[in-house]
């Protein structure tokens, strides 16, 4: 079932519509003009009268099986599916003649004899009920007949997917569900088995759903027209009284949904047809994981307490504001005004995040303001500014349909991004080649349809020798794009950059020890990167969450430019976000040294304007980054911090360290929908707001801001921003919106890459990729067209440093970490849905040599331990890793994954470096004591 | 602040810019960088540093660290 209100076209717009090639024809006398290649049922539905269908839909091929849509031709025999036939100029089609209605009862008919009126729940909107209903069916001639579907072998109600159940009694086999998990999802868990009566959908090997291939996005079930495939919370709670569009909280792909709300509750989340980023399609996290924001864990009063092992007391939202305001007041008079400082959220919206660094900047009166992205893709903006010119990726996801070459790097797109690898693996089935350069069998590898040309299996922690062998091959081979880069970049930084990877010492050849990848793998890798002739590079945290992070983004951009592959669609450097706002709180100024728009605070013209509307004084110097501020804190020089929607406790690396400094603080005030691990450390807890809750706008990795729109009342009273103005208010610096939208034209006064945008043009538009000013007022879906930001492209000379962190007799392995579809991040909101069906414990991949070696066996209970700490870990024996590296995921806070991640960093920006840390894995009975002392104390977390 | 910690970070950001055949230039890729991230307290400290001998910082941080300023917008 489609959201609520959609008016389904029947069949896809032909591919490349255009202004050209347009067709026109009459159906039932009124006379229509569509582009060529136009379905009849998408022409009549375009003028407005649709035809009746049951197995075709606007987001799959036709596959003109049902026969419900039938029409007639003049001067054609039959009655031809209007699903399949085309438009042809001077074409008259009637829908709905005499004979054709006689035709289509007939087809009806034989629906409802396997199908009984009134079976469906009224909530699933039932397409062949309606139909029937329609066309005055009320019951069948053929039930009950011999060939009727009640004298097939009966099968149980599938109700083991936690969101949505399979009742096979109202299926029509359609084929709509099968359609739609090959074409919208791409994953081929569902087939039609049997013959005749016997015809089922199944799922994998006639497996329930949740034990099946199946990852739960949830297009099948939307597709279905009866309710076979239905929502479970949409059985429980009935039709929605309103629909809101908004835009997913989750990663930085940025599904446009819309929200089904009945009584002030949301009732079903469906993708947005219209979205740009997520083509109508969604994934199970941002279609079923939305029951976090009523979970009863969800703090609703604020709290205080003096000291870290007192009890919390709840207060009011005045006295909350009033202690956390003295507190830093107290501080600041003691230690100075940059002993206190501020962390912005990627969870939260631009406006928020913008408020966030405002108060830091204005209220507090210093630059200690950082954001999460410091820990994932601080490396990203770092490179591409100095390269490209601006710190963000260049396309937009339906530039890979104009792919010939994709490469992914460091990133698992069908687990972190996984709407937007369903378009990647489309654009693979219909012929684009891949490369994947990661340590890990990542599934993109190999899976039904697709297989990679090169799997570049390299030694976590080499990324830059490989790139760099990949340019030695591009160099020395000729493949570079001379009038290109002769145009658009620095010539001196080319010839540097040139001598420099053509350096036998580059080489593929040279590089195999360092790398373990053989050099042959590198050298076709290159060849097919370079001659595309559209290649485009995708990557992920683990490119940038390296001691050399920074470097590999440099050396991806120095490849790019090089083979002229950026400036176009199909082309470019893609980093695939997080989180759903990292882009955007990158933008909004949440970085120590820079304002919004990636200005240094240094520069006198942009300070002084934003001085002019602030009205105070601003710091010239840049703040300290998160990791410094966890030594200063240690030092006694930094005592106070304001937190909006971060846990370091769990998500940044060395947690011994973290909670040392966090300790070593005197006010914390930390600002959550949840207590979660750093809250422990604070002293002040204010209630947030789930993205339910609140107006905004999210930005996602294609730089495209949409909005958020509020859906219920926040369950506190405040919504984010609304608590950061009262609480700048409490400390004597007058904020005064009365709505985001506010907000929003406050950042495009400030900031050149957002003037054009305000809320009346998002709302018109649906969303914008900035930049959007006067050179650009619809937004810039492709950057660098013609020339790069920056003006003319900078090579960087990216010489490989190995890591600090190397193996040894004491630590063997190679520790890596990812993440897995179901869970999302720190795991705050996914381990409160029912998404633990699927994933309720981080374990440890580790390669069947490795565990043969130490005796370990599938399911055992391991001990890892690097020089920065240990944990315990169940085991997976697997051959994704390759041997001598293992890999877990940090979901879950009872893991302990960064308990034993190191403080090794980022050169340029301190991004940690999570990729890399040398561990020993032994088997042990048991978890650790502090483990179990923890999960003894947690009762379930399913809500 | 752990004084081994900003060794280290100088010693890191300095082995990006050791690719620079041309010593003076890469040290004074050093020197901005630190200017333009390092919030002033951890500059006065590697500075502090440097003048009590340096110990651990590698050649081209210590000739980076040598000509800090407190500017962070001066570039050379």
């Amino acid at each position: 079932m489609h959201a609520q209100g959609y008016h389904d076209h029947g069949t896809p717009a032909p591919a490349g519509e255009t202004s050209a090639g347009k067709v026109t024809l009459e159906i039932d006398g009124v006379s229509v003009t569509v582009p060529a290649g136009t379905s009849i049922m998408r022409a009549a539905a375009i003028a407005g009268g649709d035809i009746p269908t049951l197995c075709a839909t606007d987001t799959l091929k036709a596959f003109g099986s049902c026969r419900v849509c039938l029409v007639e031709i003049e001067g054609r025999k039959g009655f031809p599916a209007s699903c399949t036939t085309e438009v042809a100029a001077g074409m008259k089609v009637r829908t709905a003649s005499e004979s054709v209605q006689k035709l289509r009862r007939n087809v009806l008919e034989l629906y409802v004899s396997e199908h009984p009126m009134g079976s469906c729940p009224g909530s699933s909107r039932c397409e062949l009920e309606s139909l029937a209903a329609a066309h005055g069916i009320g019951e069948s001639r053929f039930a009950g007949a011999a060939t009727s579907r009640e004298f097939a072998t009966p099968k149980p109600v599938d109700v083991s997917n936690p969101y949505f159940r399979f009742d096979n009694d109202l299926c029509i086999v359609c084929s709509r569900c099968v359609r739609a998990c090959e074409d919208t999802q791409g994953t081929f868990a569902l087939t039609i088995e049997g013959r005749g009566l016997e015809s089922r959908v199944s799922a994998s090997q006639q497996q329930p759903f949740l034990e099946s291939e199946c990852v739960s996005c949830g297009a099948c079930v939307e597709a279905c027209p009866t309710g076979a495939l239905l929502e479970k919370s949409v059985i429980t709670a009935g039709l929605p009284q309103k629909a809101i569009p908004t835009t997913c909280a989750y990663c930085g792909v940025g599904c446009s949904l819309v929200a089904e709300v009945t009584d002030g509750a949301v009732t079903r989340m469906v993708p947005n047809r219209a979205g740009r980023a997520n083509q109508g399609h969604a994934c199970v996290k941002g279609r079923f994981a939305y029951g976090y924001a009523t979970h009863a864990d969800r703090v609703t009063r604020p709290m205080i307490r003096k000291r870290i092992t007192d009890e919390w007391r709840e207060v009011s939202w005045e006295e909350a504001f009033a202690y956390a305001a003295s507190e830093f007041k107290r501080i600041q008079a003691a230690h100075g005004k940059d002993s206190i400082g501020g962390i912005t959220s990627s969870r939260c919206t631009n406006e928020e995040t913008f408020l966030v660094q405002k108060l830091v900047r204005a209220a507090f009166g210093t630059n200690n303001v950082d954001t999460c992205a410091r820990v994932c893709h601080s490396p990203t903006g770092y490179g591409l500014k100095h390269t490209l010119g601006e710190s963000a990726g260049t396309q937009e996801f339906v530039s890979v349909q104009h792919a010939d070459v994709i490469v992914v790097i460091g990133a698992s797109p069908t687990e972190a991004h996984p709407v937007f690898a369903s378009q990647m693996k489309r654009r693979l089935r219909a012929g684009a080649r891949l490369i994947v350069i990661d340590p890990r069998a990542i599934a993109l590898v190999k899976s039904p349809h697709i297989e990679a040309d090169y799997h570049l299996r390299l030694l976590p922690g080499t990324n830059v020798a490989v790139i760099n062998a990949m340019a030695h091959v591009v160099v020395t081979e000729g493949l570079t794009q001379e009038q290109y880069i002769a145009d658009r970049c620095e010539a001196a930084s080319y010839e540097k950059w040139k001598k420099f990877v053509a350096d036998p010492a580059n080489s593929p050849e040279a590089m195999q020890q360092i790398t373990g990848v053989p050099a042959e793998l590198i050298r076709g890798a290159a060849r097919l990167y370079a001659q595309g002739p559209n290649s485009a590079i995708y990557y992920g945290l683990g490119v940038t969450e390296h001691s050399q992070g920074t470097t590999m983004v440099m050396g991806i951009a120095n490849l790019a430019m090089a083979t002229g592959n950026l400036g176009r669609e199909g082309v470019g450097v893609s980093p695939l976000r997080g989180q759903n706002n990292v882009q955007g709180s990158c933008d909004m100024g949440s970085f120590p040294h820079e304002f919004s728009g990636y200005r240094h605070v240094s520069d006198d013209a942009t300070r002084a304007l934003f001085e002019s509307m602030w009205k105070v004084q601003l710091g010239s110097e840049p703040g300290l980054r998160i990791p410094n501020m966890f030594e200063a804190a240690l030092d006694g020089s930094f005592r106070g911090l304001y937190i909006q929607g971060e846990d370091f406790a769990q998500s940044d690396p060395n947690t011994a360290h973290v909670t040392a400094a966090l300790s070593a603080m005197e006010c914390i005030v930390i600002q959550d929908i949840f207590h979660n691990e750093t809250a422990k450390f604070a002293h002040v807890f204010l209630p947030g707001s789930s993205f339910l809750e609140k107006d905004g706008t999210f930005t996602n990795a294609e730089r495209r801001i949409s909005r958020v729109r509020k859906v219920m009342e926040p369950l506190a009273g405040l919504a984010d921003w609304e608590v950061t103005m009262r609480l700048s208010n409490a400390l004597g610096y007058p904020m005064s919106y009365g709505h985001p939208s506010q907000i929003m034209d406050e950042i495009a006064a400030l900031t050149p890459t957002f003037t054009g945008v305000n809320y009346e043009k998002l709302d018109r538009l649906g969303s914008i990729q900035w930049p959007c000013n006067d050179q650009a007022p619809q937004g810039t879906p492709t950057m660098h067209v013609g020339s790069f930001v920056r003006g003319k492209g900078k090579f960087y000379v990216t010489a490989y440093v190995p890591t600090n962190e190397r193996t040894s007799s004491r630590y063997p392995l190679l520790l890596t970490t990812g993440r897995v579809l179901t869970q999302y991040n720190v795991g705050a909101q996914t381990r409160r849905t029912a998404n633990l069906a699927w994933h309720s414990e981080d374990r440890l991949e580790l390669h069947p040599h490795d565990a043969e070696a130490r005796g370990i066996e599938h399911g055992d209970w391991v001990g890892v331990t690097s020089r920065a700490g240990d944990t315990v870990l169940r085991v997976e024996i697997t051959e994704r890793v390759a041997p001598g590296v293992v890999y877990t995921t940090f979901h879950f806070p009872e893991s302990g994954a960064n308990l034993i991640t190191t403080e090794n960093s980022d050169w340029a920006t301190n991004c940690p470096e999570y990729k890399v840390t040398a561990v020993q894995v032994v088997k042990v009975a048991q978890p650790a004591a502090w483990q179990m002392r923890r999960q003894a104390k947690q009762p379930s977390t399913m809500g | 602040m752990h004084i081994e910690r900003l060794v280290a970070m100088a010693n890191d950001i300095a082995a990006f810019f050791d690719s620079e055949p041309d010593k003076a230039v890469a040290a004074e890729g050093v020197r901005f960088h630190i200017t333009r991230f390092w919030d002033p307290r951890m500059r006065r400290e590697i500075v502090a540093h440097l003048q009590s001998g340096g110990a651990g910082l590698c050649e081209t941080a210590k000739s980076a660290v040598a000509q800090l300023t407190n500017s962070p917008n001066q570039s050379k």
